[in-house]
This record gives C-alpha cells, sequence and structure tokens, in this order.
C-alpha cells in the first residue's frame, strides 16, 4: 500500500471521528418535560429550551427575582415552554438587561433536582426599531 | 424636495455594472473559446476588455451615487435613513456602507473590479480565461443588488430605494407621498469604532482575492494548462493569506475591545464562516508550495484552491441568509435573497466540481513516492491537519444548516449548536495548534537540507534541547509564582510545541539570513503563528477573575459549589477590596467631542436635544480650556462610561477606568470593556449590570423648615444651608421682567469628608409657581425648593432618597495577551517577505526556475547549513 493512501485512509478516519465527536456534542432543543427526564436518567448533558417569561393578564412578569444588593449572582425567573410547562430557572450570573422586553428565551443548561439551572441565556427581543415606523415629525419638508 | 435624479443615477449604474459585466464574461469566453492559452480572438478580447472597463466606471459610479446620498442626509433613501444620521462623523458614513447588505456586496464587487483590472495589466497570457471567471462572478454579485422584481421573484436588492416605496404602508406617506425624515435612524454604535472602518474592507479585499487563484485553478484546468496557473497564482494565495488572516485578527480585536463575552474569539459562526476558507488557503499555498518543489500534490492544489473560493461563497450563504437565526449574533438582516443566493452557491459548487472531474485523469501526477526523510511530506501532512481543522469548524458551525435542511425535505429536527461551544472547539482546535507548531518547527528545519537519520537527529538536537530547557524554566517560574502556574499537562504540551516552533524557525532564520534574508519569510510566518498559539494559551487559558464575589454573602445556597461567582457589586463612592485592588465607583461620564477627557454627567446640563448640553463649569485638560461655563457642547447620549477607580494597594498607585454601557437602539444594553493595558498582562473590566434610573424609587417627600444656617440630617448625611440668592441664569427656562427666580445654596457633607452643593430653585414665571429640584447622583438625593416665607425668612426644603447608584462589575486579567498581538503582525510580515519572494520568482525570467535541479543547491545548501 502507498504512503498516500495510509494518509488518505488516516484523514477520513480522523473526518468521520470529528463528524461522531461532533454528534455527541451537539445539544439539542427540548421541553422542560423531556430535560427533566434526561436529568432522572442520569443524562448530564446541557440542553436547550426555547420558552416565554411567565405573565399575568396585566402582562406582569410573574416569578422573577433578582436583588443585586443580596447577591449579584443569583437571578431566578420562571419559564413557561411550548408545551406549556412552568419551570423554575437559576442563573448564577447578574440578570441579563433588557430581559423584561424579551418575547423569547433560549436556556442552554441542566437540571438540578427541580430546579433548571441556566449557563447561557440567549434573549430574542423585539427590535425597537421597527422599520415600518417613522416617527411623524413636524419638522418635515 | 425628494432627489429622484440621484437614485435613478445609481441604480442605472447598478444595471450598467450587471449588463457590462454580462458582455465581459460572454466576450472573455468566446475570445479563449477553443484556443489554447496565450491565443486569443483580438476583437472578442477587446470588446471583454472594454466591457470590464465600462463595468469598473459603472461600478465607481454606484459608489460616488450611494456616498452622496449618504453624505448629503438624503433621508428619501432608505438606505441613508437607516444606516446614517445627522450626528454621524464623516468617518463613520463611511461604515454605513457595509453596515448594510447591500453596501457590502458592492464593496466586494469594488474589491473584485480592482482585482481584475490588476490582471488585465500583470498577467496578459491568462487575460481572457481568467477574466472569464471574473466576469462572471461579477454578474453574479452585481445581481444581488439589482432590486428588479420579476413577477414574484426579486432578485437583488437595490440601494437606491427611496423609503416610501420600501415602506410604502407607513401613514404618514399616505398624509404627504414626499415626505421626507428630517433625521435617520443612525448607524449601530457598536459599529461607531476605528476598527470597524478598516475591518470589513480588509476581510472583504481577503474574500475578494480568494477569487484570484480560483481563477487561475479553473483557467488551468479549462485550458488544460495544469501546471503553468502555480507560478502566478501564488503570490495572490499568499496575498489572500496575509489579507484574510489580519481581516480575521482586526474583527478579533476589536470583539476584545468592543463586546463583553470577555476575549478576542467566540467561535461564533460569522466568525467561523472566515476562519474556515482562511485555514483552507493556508492549506493551499502549503500545497503549492510543495508543488513547486517536488511536482507533487498538484491535484490536493487544484481541490484546495477551489475549495477556498467555494467556502468564501458559502460564508456568504451562512451569514446573509437568515439561516443561521439565533445562532449568531451579528449576521446580517434577511432581505429575502437566501434562494438568489443558494442558487449562487449551488452553481459555482456544481460547475467547479464538473469541471474539475472532467479534467482529473488529465492531470499530471508525480509516481515519485515522497519519503519521510522528506520535507515535502511533513509540508503535505500540516496541510491535512489544516484542512481537517477547518473541517471540523465547517461540521459544528453547520448545525442550523442541518435542521433547515430537514425541514425542507420535511422532517423535523431539534439539533442545537453544543452547549459549552469554546470546550467543544478547543477539544479540536487546540490539538491542531500542537500539530502545526511541531510540523512548522520539524518541516521547516528538513526544508533546506538533504535528509537522512544522522542529519536529522543532528538537526533537531540544539532546538530540542532549547525547547525543554526553555519550558522547564517557564513551568519552574510559574511554580514560584512569577507567571501563571501551568499544570495542565495538555498545555504544557501545546507549550512546548510552540516553543519548539519558535526556536526551530528562529535557528532557520539564523542560517538563512546569512544566504538570503527573502528566503525567511515563512520561518517569519511560523513564529508568528507559534506566539500567536502561546499568546492564545496564556489569556485564554490562563485569564483570571479579579472581581471574586469575597463578601461571602450568597443569596442562595442551593448549589454553592462549582458556582464561580464572578460579579461584584459597587456603591457610588465606596470601597471594595478585590484581590490586590482596591476599587471604587466614582460616577457616571460622558464622552464630550472635540474634548479629550470623559465628562462627568453632573458637570453637564443635557438639553433636549439629546446630543447637546450646556457645561456647568470650565472644562479644562491639562491647563488647556476647551469650553466655558454656558458653553454648549456636543455629546454621544448613547454611551455612559463608569468610572472606576482601582488603587494598587502594595504600590498605592491609582488608575482609573472607563468601562461603557451603551443603550443602543437595535440590541438593548451593551456593555463594553475598559482594558488596562501592560506589559505582561491587560486588565480587563466590563460592568455586568447597572442600577436602572428610570426604575428608581424615591422616597416620599420630606419637607424640612429651615433658616439660613440651619443644619438638616438625611439618613447618612447632613446638610447646611447657607444662603438665598436670586438668579437670572436658569438653563431651557426664559425669564421675563416682571419674572423671579431665587435659588437655595444647600452644603452637603458626604461620605470621607466630600462636600456637594446642592441649588434647588424657585421661580415665578408669569405668576406660576415652578421648581427646578436639584439632583446629587453620588447621594441618592434630590432636593425641592418648595417654598418661601419671606414675612419669618423662613424656607421649605423637600427632599426626596432614593436607593444609592451602583454598578455590578466583573473584571479579569489577561496574561501575556500581547504575545497574541505581536505573534499576528510577525506573521503578517513573514507572510509579505513571501509574496515579495513568489512574485520575484514569477516575474523574472532568468530566476524562472530557482528550485529546478535543486539538488545540487541543496547539498551546497544543506553543507553550509552543517557549518553554522
Amino acid at each position: 500500500m502507498k504512503k498516500t493512501h495510509i494518509i488518505g485512509i488516516a484523514i477520513i478516519a480522523m473526518a468521520i471521528a470529528i463528524i461522531v465527536s461532533t454528534a455527541g456534542d451537539a445539544s439539542s432543543y427540548v421541553s422542560f418535560k423531556e430535560a427533566r427526564e434526561l436529568a432522572s436518567e442520569g443524562n448530564n448533558n446541557a440542553v436547550h429550551v426555547v420558552g416565554r417569561l411567565k405573565k399575568d393578564p396585566n402582562n406582569h412578569i410573574l416569578g422573577m427575582k433578582y436583588d443585586p444588593l443580596l447577591d449579584p449572582n443569583y437571578f431566578t425567573f420562571t419559564l413557561v415552554d411550548t408545551n406549556r410547562i412552568e419551570q423554575q430557572v437559576v442563573y448564577f450570573k447578574p440578570k441579563p438587561q433588557d430581559f423584561e422586553r424579551s418575547e423569547q428565551v433560549v436556556i442552554i443548561g441542566k437540571m438540578n433536582r427541580d430546579i433548571f439551572v441556566a449557563d447561557k441565556i440567549l434573549l430574542k427581543c423585539p427590535s425597537k426599531y421597527v422599520e415600518n415606523e417613522i416617527k411623524a415629525e413636524t419638522a418635515g419638508l | 424636495m425628494i432627489n429622484t435624479f440621484i437614485g435613478d443615477l445609481g441604480h442605472f449604474c447598478v444595471i450598467l455594472a450587471f449588463v457590462a459585466a454580462i458582455v465581459s464574461a460572454l466576450s472573455y469566453f468566446m475570445a479563449t473559446l477553443k484556443q489554447p492559452l496565450g491565443m486569443v480572438d483580438a476583437n472578442w478580447q477587446r470588446l471583454g476588455r472594454g466591457a470590464f472597463f465600462v463595468h469598473t466606471l459603472a461600478v465607481m459610479g454606484i459608489i460616488a451615487a450611494l456616498f452622496t446620498i449618504i453624505y448629503t442626509h438624503r433621508y428619501e433613501y432608505y438606505y441613508a435613513w437607516s444606516h446614517s444620521s445627522n450626528y454621524l462623523p464623516t468617518h463613520f458614513m463611511i461604515s454605513c456602507f457595509w453596515e448594510g447588505q447591500e453596501g457590502s456586496f458592492l464593496l466586494w464587487i469594488f474589491w473584485h473590479t480592482l482585482l481584475g483590472l490588476a490582471i488585465i495589466k500583470f498577467n496578459k497570457k491568462w487575460e481572457a480565461p481568467t477574466m472569464a471567471v471574473f466576469a462572471f462572478v461579477q454578474i453574479f454579485l452585481a445581481s444581488m443588488i439589482l432590486g428588479i422584481v420579476v413577477g414574484d421573484l426579486k432578485i437583488g436588492s437595490s440601494p437606491f430605494i427611496l423609503l416610501r416605496d420600501f415602506m410604502p404602508d407607513a401613514p404618514v406617506f399616505k398624509l404627504n407621498p414626499n415626505y421626507i425624515p428630517s433625521d435617520g435612524t443612525g448607524l449601530n454604535p457598536l459599529l461607531q469604532n476605528y476598527w470597524m472602518v478598516i475591518h470589513p474592507p480588509t476581510l472583504f479585499l481577503g474574500f475578494a482575492i480568494t477569487l484570484v487563484p480560483f481563477a487561475f485553478a479553473i483557467a488551468g484546468l479549462w485550458k488544460n494548462e495544469f501546471k503553468e496557473w502555480i507560478k502566478p497564482a501564488l503570490p495572490w494565495a499568499l496575498f489572500g493569506g496575509v489579507v484574510l488572516g489580519v481581516g480575521i485578527m482586526m474583527g478579533a480585536y476589536w470583539a476584545y475591545e468592543t463586546l463583553n463575552f470577555g476575549g478576542y474569539w467566540n467561535w461564533d459562526p460569522v466568525e467561523n464562516a472566515v476562519y474556515i476558507p482562511w485555514l483552507v488557503l493556508v492549506a493551499g499555498i502549503h500545497t503549492m508550495v510543495i508543488y513547486k518543489r517536488s511536482k507533487s500534490a498538484l491535484h490536493t492544489t487544484f481541490i484546495l484552491v477551489i475549495t477556498t473560493f467555494l467556502l468564501v461563497l458559502y460564508a456568504t450563504f451562512l451569514t446573509r441568509s437568515g439561516i443561521l437565526g439565533n445562532a449568531s449574533v451579528h449576521s446580517f438582516t434577511d432581505l429575502g435573497l437566501s434562494g438568489q443566493l443558494f442558487s449562487y452557491l449551488a452553481a459555482f459548487v456544481v460547475l467547479a466540481i464538473v469541471l474539475l472531474i472532467w479534467r482529473w485523469k488529465a492531470i499530471p501526477a508525480t509516481q515519485k513516492e515522497l519519503t519521510t526523510y522528506n520535507s515535502e511530506f511533513w509540508v503535505f501532512i500540516g496541510a491535512a491537519v489544516l484542512c481537517l481543522g477547518a473541517f471540523q469548524v465547517l461540521v459544528t458551525t453547520s448545525i442550523p444548516v442541518y435542521n433547515a435542511f430537514m425541514g425542507f425535505i420535511g422532517i423535523k429536527t431539534n439539533l442545537a449548536l453544543p452547549a459549552d461551544q469554546i470546550a467543544h472547539y478547543t477539544k479540536f482546535q487546540l490539538w491542531m495548534g500542537v500539530a502545526i507548531a511541531i510540523l512548522s518547527g520539524f518541516a521547516q528545519l528538513m526544508w533546506w537540507q538533504k535528509n537522512d537519520k544522522e542529519k536529522l537527529a543532528n538537526a533537531l538536537a540544539v532546538p530540542l534541547i532549547l525547547t525543554l530547557l526553555f519550558v522547564s524554566l517557564i513551568l519552574v517560574l510559574g511554580k514560584m509564582g512569577i507567571g501563571p502556574k501551568i499544570d495542565n499537562p495538555i498545555y504544557i504540551i501545546l507549550l512546548v510545541a510552540s516553543f519548539f516552533a519558535v526556536i526551530a524557525n528562529l535557528g532557520m532564520i539564523f542560517t538563512l539570513v546569512k544566504r538570503k534574508a527573502v528566503l525567511t519569510g515563512g520561518a517569519v510566518a511560523h513564529i508568528g503563528i507559534a506566539l500567536m498559539l502561546i499568546g492564545i494559551l496564556y489569556s485564554s487559558g490562563y485569564s483570571s477573575i479579579v472581581s471574586m464575589n469575597t463578601s461571602g454573602l450568597l443569596y442562595s445556597r442551593e448549589f454553592p459549589e462549582d458556582i464561580n461567582r464572578d460579579n461584584v457589586l459597587l456603591f457610588r463612592n465606596d470601597d471594595a477590596d478585590m484581590g490586590k485592588y482596591k476599587l471604587t465607583y466614582k460616577g457616571k461620564f460622558l464622552e464630550v467631542k472635540d474634548f479629550p477627557e470623559y465628562v462627568n454627567r453632573e458637570l453637564l446640563f443635557r438639553l433636549e436635544d439629546e446630543h447637546r448640553a450646556l457645561a456647568r463649569t470650565d472644562l479644562k485638560y491639562k491647563d488647556k480650556l476647551y469650553f466655558k461655563t454656558g458653553d454648549t457642547v456636543g455629546i454621544y447620549p448613547e454611551n455612559t462610561y463608569y468610572q472606576v477607580q482601582y488603587l494598587e494597594k502594595e504600590s498605592g498607585k491609582t488608575f482609573e477606568l472607563y468601562p461603557r454601557a451603551q443603550v443602543n437602539r437595535e440590541m438593548g444594553f451593551i456593555a463594553s470593556p475598559s482594558i488596562k493595558n501592560g506589559l505582561t498582562s491587560d486588565l480587563y473590566t466590563h460592568v455586568s449590570a447597572v442600577g436602572n434610573e428610570e426604575e428608581r424609587e424615591w422616597s416620599e417627600l420630606k419637607e424640612f423648615d429651615l433658616a439660613i444656617g440651619d443644619t438638616l440630617f438625611l439618613n447618612d448625611y447632613f446638610a447646611v444651608l447657607k444662603g438665598i440668592e436670586p438668579t437670572r441664569k436658569i438653563e431651557g427656562v426664559q425669564l421675563g421682567e416682571t419674572d423671579v427666580a431665587v435659588q437655595a445654596d444647600l452644603k452637603i457633607y458626604g461620605e470621607n469628608n466630600k462636600e456637594y452643593h446642592g441649588h434647588p430653585i424657585f421661580v415665578i414665571k408669569d405668576s406660576m409657581v415652578g421648581r427646578i429640584p436639584d439632583e446629587i447622583e453620588d447621594l441618592g438625593l434630590r432636593l425641592t425648593f418648595m417654598n418661601i416665607d419671606t414675612k419669618a425668612n423662613r424656607f421649605k426644603i423637600g427632599v426626596n432618597t432614593t436607593q444609592k447608584d451602583y454598578i455590578i462589575l466583573k473584571a479579569m486579567e489577561k496574561p501575556f495577551i500581547n504575545v497574541l498581538w505581536i505573534g499576528t503582525i510577525l506573521m503578517s510580515i513573514g507572510f509579505v517577505m513571501a509574496i515579495v519572494r513568489r512574485y520575484k520568482e514569477g516575474s523574472s525570467v532568468t530566476d524562472a526556475a530557482p528550485d529546478k535541479g535543486s539538488a545540487k543547491q541543496r547539498a551546497t545548501r544543506s553543507k553550509q547549513v552543517a557549518n553554522v
């Protein structure tokens, strides 16, 4: 066998190893129900959960607490996933600014007993900058 | 008046550029059809060239028209309205170009025209086939900004669209179709940074240059000239390598300075999209060099050069089609052109692959086997490692694409990017770095000599011994507390590999420089890469948190283990101990136009126009008076700087950092760090959260009935009413003849014996009572002059208190980050040296084949090497 072939096989083998390993590292979007099941099975992988903040009919956010004067690194809130399951989430970092404005929240982390510990929070905010709106200015023309 | 002329002119230029590109591509194609390389149909070629010149002029016309629209604030055009504003400084108007997708396509097109002209001038022999490829690519790019709708099909998005055509349903246009907004919505303040003026053009130049080797490779395949193209293409490939590399690092530096994720690289898909083609391009450069030396790896070279360009197109597709969705923070907004982008990508992939397969058998291959004693063999392995590294990043970055693809064929998938991306990428890329470092040192030692077991051992001995000595020394020093202590075995391996690369390449430079300095380009670039690896290892691997929360005050004890509490709360004017520093948050500052320092917000009186303020005191810097009290100054309202004083406890020295918080219209609140650059480490500080001014709650008003000289007690402070004086000048209020205004002078004694003055004002204007309260932000006090009892000479002062101002801060130390930047500069220098060398090789006739018959030369070289 020629050396080029050996190299070629080695490269292909490594490429396959990369794909397999990436598939293993890839996270997934799940619901809280699945997240709880995964945790109870002892699966320690971090997952993505998409949800919205819990709100009362007057649009007030419920179950959110952040008191920087007590502990700036503790933020907790309640997230409702797409299947309408509620879950308390804890984030050991300061509350992201504009959190209240977010339309949709993606949390990355895992269940720890009854609480979802988020390592990362991604917010989808409605852009303040709505392109179809122009402030009606008096000084027009 | 709406000026439609300039836009119509611009749009005409777009169409002209598009049509001229078609004519040019077609003519060049006809000129070289069925002709061997170097032979052309002169008429067709003349037409092709002429059309390309017209195309170039039209592109300049588009740029001139668009710049005029932005520069003259023509907000009737959507592009100016959405990317610029009245207050934007001119140098940032250039950045407006590439904030939008259309402008960045324009930039790319522009670079292509310049590169095309360079080929016409310098590569006459290759002109027709390469320019056919160039013009063909230009057709596609120009169509992206064409902005023509055929039926339901939207082809491209024009930068010259009028605002009223962009949003025809907006109510204001129903009332007045000629409405022109008086101001634009502005350039994203995050991009108002000098790096953002030069980083995108650099990156797009890099993108554009990858087309040159691609065009040569395609021309070579087309014309059955499988070898000749490498010589002219190599300097271009090197040029692309350095420009893309520098562009990537500029982006990294911008992110380090501006974003707050705590570093320079975040494995964001947009960053990866450039990193992947760069790695493949560098691999391609190496196989080209192998080919020039030993006539092997020609097939691989074709694959890599073509793949590089296709990956650039793929990067464009990823970042501009909206496919990344939530996965990236800074991809462009979707213009609904993903179909068009995808069809281009598909067209080029299919055409290139078909051509390559068609000619595959005809590409000459050498029968000679490379042995492990050939340096080319190890360079080839290095190129393979680079490609595997690129492949790994590609596989992960494309995860959102798999979901989209599966969704397209009707299968719902829920694959997400790895939760800990840094750990995921590091796992692979670190080993790529190790392999590259070792191979670059090893192959460089072998490159300049004829190798056998004994010679190789000799060449390796000294660098290896030096490396081990050096690394041991560093490890011992680390144990003694000088520099970070390195005990992770994987990091030690990377350190050894990188130092080996530095020392081996450095040794090579010393030997080569005596012979011909220009040959050392490769060695210099490799040292640069190795230094970058060392810089990354230290600054990222050993970045340490300074702001560890040591108060012991924990809100919850639910999970006390393994949680890093990296943020601390700083009350205004309170001290906090952090490691070797004592920190004090001193107040909020603003940037004043044409003044060298940040100015305390309390010294500025904000006007209704948020870009203007009145100076409450003389603004001086180093004894030079810039503004007098009462002057109107320009300010940048979106940025607030939080002054944090650092006191080095050991030396007693102090310095200030100004981490920034920006209220960003498009992205909300964005914190940017303030960095104290040191020789051996950077101190990196950013705010994580700040007290919200709008949601501050004031206590109920407490009234005090005072005579002059009386003292009042306010929570922790006390104040004295020093006097009452009439005043005529009130900012923002016009006083008439009969109006009266008086202001109280209160002296408040705060913490650390600091004194403050409060001046609440009581006004009677047009027989109406008005009260202008004064706020002392430092103390969280608001004073209001409530009433005057002229008979008893007593005054009523109202006081509200609020939560004291605070910030939450994170601070990190990043050791030896300068090594990374130094490495980047060295790498660039090395690249430039290699370009010079390869360009001379390509152009000089006498020295046309320096590598031919090199056995003899190499024998003498190795003798020289042995002598040293």
